[in-house]
């Protein structure tokens, strides 16, 4: 029996997505599952608590800014490594998925600076509802950028020798990270408000 | 490499420059908007719509939703009413039963 995976550098006839793009679709269906049910939790213990303080007086709003505009840049940078790829400029897709992975250690770096000041306060997950579901979103949100990291730093290792052997399968394969990555982003967006400004 | 394509590629990077500076002018625009005098439902309402329009950015350009298949619209739609429903099934919570059962 044969352990190839079909189309996975071509559109499948039925589809008329390749497998990797369907299957990263799919499990980004399940992450907003999973993000979705954590945002149920948080609607639920706000509004079911009449004096849920104000992220704004507890959090620090111009870090976590400069942490949005951070994420946003990461983005482009992903989606411009991708466009590069695709135009066949090898070094300039490598250098544009090196400046995401950096920007996705400075994000984590400013979001350990404000985990850190909270824990020298003696502040976890455990001192109100607040702060619980503020570390569990942000936590879960943390891990993913963490593993975003990981992904993106194999395809800087290993891209040369993709590309060498089939530079259209490299190409779906960096869209497909790229859709993950602006899904981290995307759920980041809603994060920031929900967290630190309402 | 085909120069057409190539081409087109460079209308898409225009694109995608244009988004960033957008979703950059909307998180500032949302920052300053929390600092605004409104109502609570209000400040709930301007941030969600700052956010969803970012989201919408986001899934069109960087995404590539604007010209997807049938099939990632179709997962979509349905992944969009189970979400829907996580959301809105909040709204029909009996507070007073919630508050008991949580703080007391």
């Amino acid at each position: 029996m044969s352990a190839e995976i079909h189309y996975i550098d071509q559109p499948h006839p039925l589809t008329g997505v390749t497998n990797n793009k369907l299957a990263m679709w799919c499990f980004l269906a399940s992450e907003v599952m999973l993000f979705g049910g954590l945002f149920s939790a948080y609607i639920l213990l706000r509004s079911g608590n009449a004096n849920w303080p104000h992220g704004s007086e507890l959090l620090n709003i111009p870090l976590a800014t400069v942490n949005t505009m951070i994420l946003i840049t990461s983005s482009v940078t992903m989606v411009m490594a991708w466009a590069s790829l695709m135009m066949h400029k090898f070094n300039r897709f490598r250098g544009y998925l090196f400046v995401t992975i950096l920007l996705a250690c400075c994000f984590l770096v400013v979001k350990g600076f404000e985990y850190a000041h909270k824990f020298e306060h003696h502040i976890g997950p455990s001192t109100n509802n607040f702060y619980g579901i503020y570390f569990t979103l942000t936590g879960l949100h943390g891990l993913h950028i963490i593993g975003g990291i990981a992904v993106l730093t194999y395809f800087l290792v290993t891209s040369k020798g993709h590309y060498e052997k089939n530079p259209t399968l490299l190409a779906g394969r960096i869209e497909a990270v790229g859709l993950y990555w602006h899904f981290v982003d995307l759920v980041w967006i809603f994060l920031f408000p929900a967290l630190y400004l309402l | 490499m085909d120069p057409k394509h190539t081409d087109e590629m460079l209308k898409h990077i225009k694109v995608y420059i244009f988004v960033f500076i957008s979703l950059a002018v909307l998180t500032l625009l949302t920052v300053t908007a929390s600092h605004l005098q409104l109502s609570h439902t209000m400040h709930i309402v301007v941030a969600m719509a700052i956010a969803t329009l970012k989201a919408t950015l986001v899934g069109l350009f960087f995404m590539h939703l604007i010209h997807e298949k049938k099939m990632i619209y179709g997962l979509l739609f349905f992944t969009g009413i189970a979400f829907l429903v996580l959301i809105f099934v909040t709204f029909f919570t009996d507070m007073n039963m919630l508050r008991s059962t949580l703080f007391h």
